[in-house]
This record gives structure tokens, sequence and C-alpha cells, in this order.
């Protein structure tokens, strides 16, 4: 070994040599390993993904125990747990997974809905009369669902990648939709007009939330948490002024705005029956626009950078205040879209309870999505399948609609403590740290 | 005591740090560990202190097998550390600092304060370490909370004292003085491990010198082994410790710095109207210690600080108020003294690393498009031509090694078009074989009429490779000289005197071929 040589051997390469040799073997073995054996180590090792698939059936199993240990009669059969075991476990089990049938039914597919289709005369009436729409129907409902948590959620997962921490999407959704309900009954357009019209406003409706939040940090250094925090309560304040004042519906004396005009609705994708319209398209791109924005441009190369390192990013001459606005105004942007979608898309009017609790679901899923763009497509699709199939689990099961929520809240717990679930899974820490990266970061 | 190390083997994982390491050290003996960074000193000497387990092997006490679970042992048993980094409370005071840990009370149960500082005065005055038992850690000046760190290893008995890396934050004086304390100590019985990658130091200091290679002792040599030879043994082949260059050619004048001020933003002034100019074909080296107002200095030149009054023209251009970038792309390249803080984003990829600021032009990208091919392929060309080790381009580059990390830096500033090198400390923290890479490619940019300046608080680096030096003292030059000044010299000039120095290079003369010496290396 080079170790062992003499001290000043004349081994010219000497051993810095002898360590690239290694190194490449090192690199020839690791493509010779078999898929499997990759596939083995990295579920082995924890890496984020892996985490995340745990975390979430961690959490569907949690929820199904809490589910089913808060059933009366689960209890019930529990209570005569000695004398017949089996009716109490087989309670449990059927609580339990009788609600999660019912949140798949109600969010992907039905089988009921396709026996219905075929007990139909002819495929042409089944169409005529939306039978064959209501086998898309869950689908739709969770697409249109996931529409403004996809949006809001790029909101939040954009600064993220440049450091920063969005916790605003509240306000920006509210701006996005003041603007865009404005627009949408205040004015009339021609139909294809109008509806881009009211899409751009509810866009710049959330940009100048967004600028505001970049600006003041840029030029006083006010960090954005606080100022995000704070221009919640003022959005929803203004909200409920507006909507008493001005946006109030003729002849109504609680606060909702005007319905917007016919030609200011996002077209429908799938005809009438179903509710997933443009807008879910338009999230979609919105989430290709994000990743070819931070992985493929300039200004995308200098988010990153900045997110990483900020004083390195300074040193190689990169304008780091004027990143900081301009990611504010694009994530304020999308949050507002997000705003202007439900209006456009479902709602047709605004009313105070709107925005509800979009503000921070786009969090977790910023979360549940790693920060990544398509992260936060997959969160978006899962959550807002739980939201699709929650009233017709409770309808069905009689499963309160709060479970999604309490699922929703294990879900990113676990996600947050990435240690829980390897220690629950015996799994090896990563070598690469994801999950960490984006949750021990926070607030610092 | 007669300490003894057999067979010590400690591994990570798959990398063995210690490979059965065997070290003996008899009593009032300077014994050097001498190793490059990741040689396995710093974890032979945690094994011995109780921080680390051994996986195999035995450490022997005076014949006796000793088992150190925690520090705790290791300092029951006689043996104190001072570690590179300090572990002082800096609002306490030195007294305070030095009984942390084992406070005695009184019978009243309150703390006896009295004792505290009757022990330090004791031992300050036994190894001649003079330190003001009252005065707060915070205000005292490193070499003296080094001298507070050796105090309080001594108040506990200790009879090995291991000292981790001790001179990395010290000047010259500070050092000399910590040689003074050593051989104090030596006379009076206790054993030193002098842990060190310097070789002069070690030299100077030690009486029996151990070499580490990659976890594993490559022999013992005593102190009159030659620096060549004991470099040799520390890289594993012969190395090049002088730079061999050849007397510079200086052009026009590509920098000029005129009364420059820097402040922060606290008022505090730390660039005081100060004045040098940089010709095409040389190395100005700014020698100091560190904290006269060289960061600032660098951060005022790059633009990452506002200058308060004077100018900085580059090739007579102006660029006193422009921003980091046009200064950039006006021709300065930077090496910044913190290459983790400042000049990479160790998230990134190595290859996004390299085009970190000229990521924006072509043929990186153009518009908007980043041409990820283009970036991909000139990664591909600068690790070879850098001799950049990693796994592959796309490893982040905080996986690299220092002075890996180092070759990245240097990879993309000279990759690009520049006129003017500022390099600050280049090569702190690398090992023998980084730094003869970095000083060759230094000196490679300057004979191809770079205009260099070089910031570095080690006198080595300074003699190595400037061909006019200038010493910077709280903001202002004290001083230009030729490379053959005497390093006592320069040191009282590093310490703010002012000295005339008739036959010395004046900042134009200083330029002159002849000012150059050859041997630059060497020291007069």
């Amino acid at each position: 070994m080079s170790e062992q040589a003499p001290p000043g051997s004349p081994e010219s390469p000497g051993s810095p040599g002898s360590a690239t040799a290694t190194k490449q073997k090192k690199r020839s073995e690791e493509s010779r390993r078999s898929f499997g054996q990759i596939l083995r180590e990295s579920i082995l090792e924890g890496n984020s993904v892996t985490v995340i698939f745990l975390a979430i059936f961690t959490a569907i199993v949690i929820g199904g125990l809490l589910n089913a240990f808060t059933n009366t009669k689960v209890l019930h059969a529990w209570g005569n747990l000695f004398s017949a075991p089996g009716a109490a476990i087989a309670q449990a089990w059927d609580t339990a997974i009788g609600a999660y049938v019912a949140l798949f039914e109600g969010s992907i597919f039905n089988p009921h809905t396709v026996a219905a289709l075929f007990q139909q005369a002819s495929f042409s009436t089944a169409i005529h009369d939306g039978y064959l729409a209501a086998v898309f129907n869950p689908l739709s409902e969770t697409c249109v669902q996931a529409t403004p948590l996809l949006l809001a959620g790029l909101a939040v997962a954009l600064p993220y990648q440049a450091g920063m921490f969005n916790i605003g999407a509240q306000s920006q959704f509210i701006g996005g939709a003041i603007l865009g309900t404005y627009l949408g009954y205040g004015i009339s357009l021609p139909p294809v007009i109008h509806v881009i019209v009211c899409v751009v406003g509810g866009f710049v409706g959330g940009a100048v939330l967004g600028w505001v939040v970049g600006e003041l940090k840029a030029r006083t250094g006010a960090h954005e948490v606080i100022t995000t925090i704070m221009l919640n309560y003022i959005m929803a304040y203004l909200l409920s002024f507006l909507l008493g004042n001005v946006m109030q519906r003729p002849g109504r004396s609680d606060l909702i705005s005007p319905v917007i005009g016919g030609h200011a609705h996002l077209p429908h994708l799938f005809g009438p029956t179903l509710r997933i319209n443009a807008g879910f398209l338009v999230a979609l791109a919105c989430a290709f626009g994000v990743w070819w924005l931070l992985y493929r441009t300039t200004p995308g190369f200098e988010f990153r950078a900045i997110g990483k390192n900020p004083s390195a990013a300074r040193v190689a001459g990169m304008n780091v205040e004027r990143s900081w606005v301009l990611v504010m105004l694009i994530a304020g942007g999308l949050a507002g879209l997000a705003g202007s979608g439900v209006i456009q898309g479902t709602e047709f009017s605004l009313n105070f309870q709107t925005y509800g609790t979009y503000g921070f679901d786009a969090i977790t899923v910023a979360l549940l999505g790693l920060g990544r763009p398509l992260g936060v497509v997959l969160a978006a699709l899962l959550f807002g399948a739980f939201h699709a199939g929650a009233p017709l689990m409770q309808a069905q099961t009689n499963t309160s609609v709060e479970i999604v929520q309490v699922l929703e809240a294990l879900i990113v717990l676990f996600v947050a403590a990435p240690p829980l679930i390897r220690a629950i899974y015996r799994l090896r820490a990563a070598r690469a740290a994801g999950v960490e990266g984006l949750t021990g970061k926070g607030l610092a | 005591m007669e300490l003894e190390l057999k067979g010590i083997t400690r591994r990570f994982g798959s990398l063995v740090a210690n490979d059965r390491i065997d070290l003996s050290v008899s009593p009032g003996q300077v014994h050097a560990l001498l190793g490059e960074n990741g040689a396995g000193k710093t974890t032979l000497m945690n094994v011995l202190y109780g921080l680390l387990q051994p996986d195999e092997g035995e450490i022997l006490l005076d014949g006796k097998k000793a088992q150190f679970t925690s520090p705790k042992n290791a300092i029951a048993a006689g043996i104190g550390m001072v570690h590179q980094h300090f572990t002082l409370v800096p609002v306490f005071t030195v007294a305070e600092n030095v009984t942390l840990g084992m406070e005695e009370t009184r019978p009243s149960g309150l703390l006896d304060r009295r004792k505290a500082r009757r022990d330090v005065r004791e031992l300050s005055r036994r190894y001649g370490l003079e330190v003001d038992p009252d005065a707060l850690v915070e205000n005292l000046p490193v070499g003296i909370q080094q001298r507070v760190e050796i105090i309080k290893a001594l108040v506990r008995d200790a009879s090995v004292l291991i000292l981790d890396e001790p001179t990395a934050v010290l000047t010259p004086a500070e050092t000399e003085d910590l040689f003074r304390i050593i051989r104090q100590l030596k006379e009076g019985g206790t054993s030193i491990v002098f842990i060190s990658h310097k070789l002069k130091e070690v030299q100077a200091i030690a009486d029996t010198i151990t070499v580490l290679r990659r976890g594993a002792v490559v022999g013992n040599k005593p102190p009159s082994a030659t620096e060549d030879e004991l470099a040799a043994m520390m890289v594993g082949r012969n190395v090049q410790l002088k730079v061999s260059k050849d007397v510079a050619r200086p052009g026009d004048v590509v920098l000029d710095v005129e009364d420059l001020t820097v402040a922060d933003e606290t008022g505090r002034v730390w660039v005081n109207e100060m004045s040098f100019q940089v010709r095409a074909g040389e190395i100005l080296g700014l020698a100091g210690v560190q904290g006269n107002g060289q960061t600032e200095l660098c951060e005022a030149l790059l633009g990452l600080r506002p200058i308060a009054s004077g100018h900085i023209r580059l090739d007579g251009r102006d660029l006193t108020h422009s921003t980091p970038r046009q200064r950039l792309h006006a021709g300065i390249a930077y090496i910044p003294e913190d290459r983790q803080d400042d000049g990479l984003v160790g998230a990134f990829s190595v290859a996004d690393n390299m085009v970190l600021d000229s990521y924006d032009r072509p043929p990186f990208s153009s518009g908007l498009n980043l041409h990820l091919g283009a970036i991909a392929s000139n990664a591909a060309e600068r690790v070879q031509e850098f001799d950049v080790r990693t796994q592959s381009a796309d490893a982040p580059v905080g996986t690299l090694s220092g002075g890996n990390q180092q070759k990245v830096i240097l990879a993309r500033e000279l990759g690009r078009e520049h006129k003017v090198l500022v390099a600050s400390q280049p090569t702190r923290g690398l090992d023998v074989g980084s730094i003869e890479f970095v000083h060759r490619r230094i000196v490679r940019q300057r004979d191809h009429g770079v205009a260099v300046l070089i910031v570095s608080s080690e006198l080595d680096e300074i003699y190595a490779l400037a061909d006019r030096i200038a010493v910077m003292y709280e903001g202002r030059i004290t001083g230009f000289r030729p490379p053959s000044v005497p390093v006592e010299e320069l040191g009282l000039l590093m310490a703010g005197a002012e000295i005339d120095a008739p036959d010395a290079a004046q900042p134009e003369a200083g330029t002159q071929p002849e000012a150059a010496q050859p041997e630059a290396g060497e020291k007069a």
C-alpha cells in the first residue's frame, strides 16, 4: 500500500493518483449495481421520498385507529372483548376500512357508478343522462379541490427555494380573489377576453401583496414571516370591509359580492356536469412554469443560489435584493391565481370565508412536496383527494370530515420529523438530507 | 508520566481514520504530530482525550492500561487538551473560566473566588503565563485566550498537554510566546503533544516528530530532519515547497487604489485612506495580522461594502461606485477568504459552482435560458484542467475536501477573463499538496500579465509569492518592502511601527525587476 511507501519515494503520481483510481473503481461499481439493489438501498437509507411515503402510510394507519376507536359501536364491541374478541377486532377493522373506502370512492373511483352505467339501455343515453359523468365525478372533484392547493403551494415552494418563508399565501389569495371578482362583475367584456382579464387580474392582485413583502425585506430588512402574517390580518379585514361596502351584492345584508359574469367563468373541461375547469390546466402550467423558471433560467439559478447561500451569491455579483422582490412578486401572483381561480371556477362570488384555510394548507402542501414543483403537484392532488372524498365519507359512514384534517396534520408531522419515521421503520439516515433541509431551516 | 498508545484503530463506517497507530510520549518531551488535514491527527487525540472510543488498541499510562470513556476520565488521569477552537465562556473572567466545571465552594456554599484567583496567579508565575485573573475573556486577544486554556488544563494537574493546531490563530510574536511557554512547561516535566501541519514550527519546538498520513504512522523523525524530507513524508511524494518563479516583469498599473476609506455600519473605520497600486505581471503581497481591515478592504474592492471616500480604478476606469457584477465583468477575479461562506454554494453541484458568476453570459446562457450542456462541458473541462478530485461534476461541492473546493473557485475565477486577481488567504486550511497547486497557479497568472493582490496573514505565503510586500496595520499601510526584507522588520511593521526604510521599495520603486528576488521563498 502507498501508506507503507518509504518517505519521498519516487512514485510520481503518488498517493493522490491511487486515490483517483479507487474513486473511479467505486464509480464503476456503482453503475454495475442492479436496479433492485439501488431500490433496496434507497429505501433502507430513508431518503426523503421514502420518508414521505412512509409518513403518508403511517398517518393513514394512525388515522384509521383513531377513527375506529372513537366510534361508539367499536368501543361497545371492545367492551365485550373477552367474550367475543373476533367481533371486536372485526368491528374496528370494518369501521376504519369503511371510512377509507368511502374516502376513496369520493375522490378517485366509485364502482357503483360503473355498475349504474352498465344498467343503462345504451351508451348514448348513459352519456346524455350523466351516468358517464358520474363515473368521473370523483376525479373531477379531486382536481377541483387540488387546483387552489397547487397554486398556493407553489406560492410557498418558490420563495422557499430562494430562502424565504412565505406565510402570506392567505393574504395574496385574498388579493387575487378581490381583484378577480371585481373584474368579473364590475366590467363587461367579450367572452374569451373577459376570462383572461380576470385571470390576469387575479395574478396582479396577489402579486401586489407579494411585491410589498419583497420590497419591505429588500429595503428595510423586515423579515417576510412577520410582514406576511401581518398582511394576512390586514387583507382578511379589508375583505370584510369591502364586502360590507363597495363590493356588497345589492339587496344583501351579509358579506357577499355580486355574482361574476358568465363570460368570466373558467370554461369546463368535460361538459357542464363535471366541475373540473381550465383552472386546473392553469395550475399545472404554473407548476411547469415554476420548474422551468427555477431549473432552466438565469433568474432561477440566482434564486436557488440565494436560497442556499446568499453571501456567496452576493460575492458572485447577484443582486440579492432584486431577487427577493421578484420571487415574492411571482409567488404572490401564484397565490392570487388560486384566489381568482376559486371564484371563476366554482364559487362565482366572493364571501368572507372564501379564503378558508388555503393559506395554511399551502404551507403543508409545499412541505409535503419538498418545496419542488413536481412534489407540490403530487401533494396538492393528495390533499385535493382528501378534501374531495371527505363529504361522501361523512355521508356514508358517519365519519366526521375532520378526520381528513387529522390525516393531513399527521402526514405533515411525520414529514417534518424524519427521525421519527426512520426510528419507526429502522431506516438509516439519508446521506443527502432533503426533508431536513426543508423543515430544519424554517424561520432561521 | 509515560504515555503510550498501542495499535489504536478507529473507523468511521468504511473510512479508517486511525490505522494501528503506535505513539509514545516520554515525560518532559515535546512530541509533534505532523500530518495534512484529514490525516487522522485530531481523531487520534480525541481518542486519547476520551471523546472517541478506539475500535482496537490500548492506551498505557506508566505501563498501566487505561480506558477513557469520557474526557472526565482523561482529565482525571492527567491529560489536558487545548482545542483548536477555544472552549471559553466569553463573558466570564479568566478565573471563572479556569474553575468552570470544578468550582470550589467555601463552607457557606458560596463560590471560592479567592482561591480560583490565587490558583491562576500561582500558575501564571510558575510558567510565565502572565494573565490577569479578573480580566473578561472576551476582552483578551487570542494569544492570551489560549494561555487561559493552557492554565485551565494545568489547574487540573495535566501531566500530558495536547495542543491541537495551537498556532493557527496566532501572530508570529504570539507564536514565539507560546513556544517559550511550551519550553517552560517541558522543563517542569509536562509532556506536550503538539499537533500541526506547519513544518517550520514543528522543527522549531519538537523533540520527536511523528508523521501521519491517511490514518497511519509513516515514520518518526528527529527535528533535525529537513523540511523537504518532512513534507515528502506528509504528502507521500516530493513536494516543491518553494514556488519556482522568475523575476517579475511589471507592466502598466492595472489596479489603482487611491485614498480608500471604508467604514462599517457602526461608523468604525476599517480602511483608512489607503493607497496602493498593482501593476500587470506583479504580485503585491499584503501582509498583516488578521482583523486589521484586510477583509473590509477586499469587500470594498469587490463592491460588497460601501466606500466612504477615495477611488478604485481598474485600467483607468473608475469602479468606485460600480456593483459587484460590474466589477466582475470589468475584470476582477476574486478568491474570497471564507470559501464556504462567500466562495461556494455548498448544496450546488461542482458544475453550477464553476459558473456561479458567469452563468448569465454566453456560452452558459442566452436571454433567460440556461444552457445546461455548456455548463456541463465547461465543468468537465475545468475539472480536468484543475485536477479537481470529485466523484462527478454533479456532486454537491460541499462534499469535496477543502483543497478541492479551493480548486473549484480557482477554476471559476481564472476561467473568466480577468485583469486583476484578488486572493484573500488563498491557502488557509489547505494541505501542503493543495498549497503547492494554488501557489503555482497564482504565479502562472502573474506570468500571463495579470495584476495579483494577495492578502495573507501567513508570512510564509507572502514570502513565497510576493514580488513586493505591503504591510497593513489598523486600516493603513505601514510600509512597502521588497521580498528580501527580514522577517523581524515585517513583524515590527505588522505591529504598527512605521519604520523609515530609505532603501526600501516605494510603491513605484518596488516594481523594478531587481526588487523581486528569485529566491523569494527564502526568509532573509
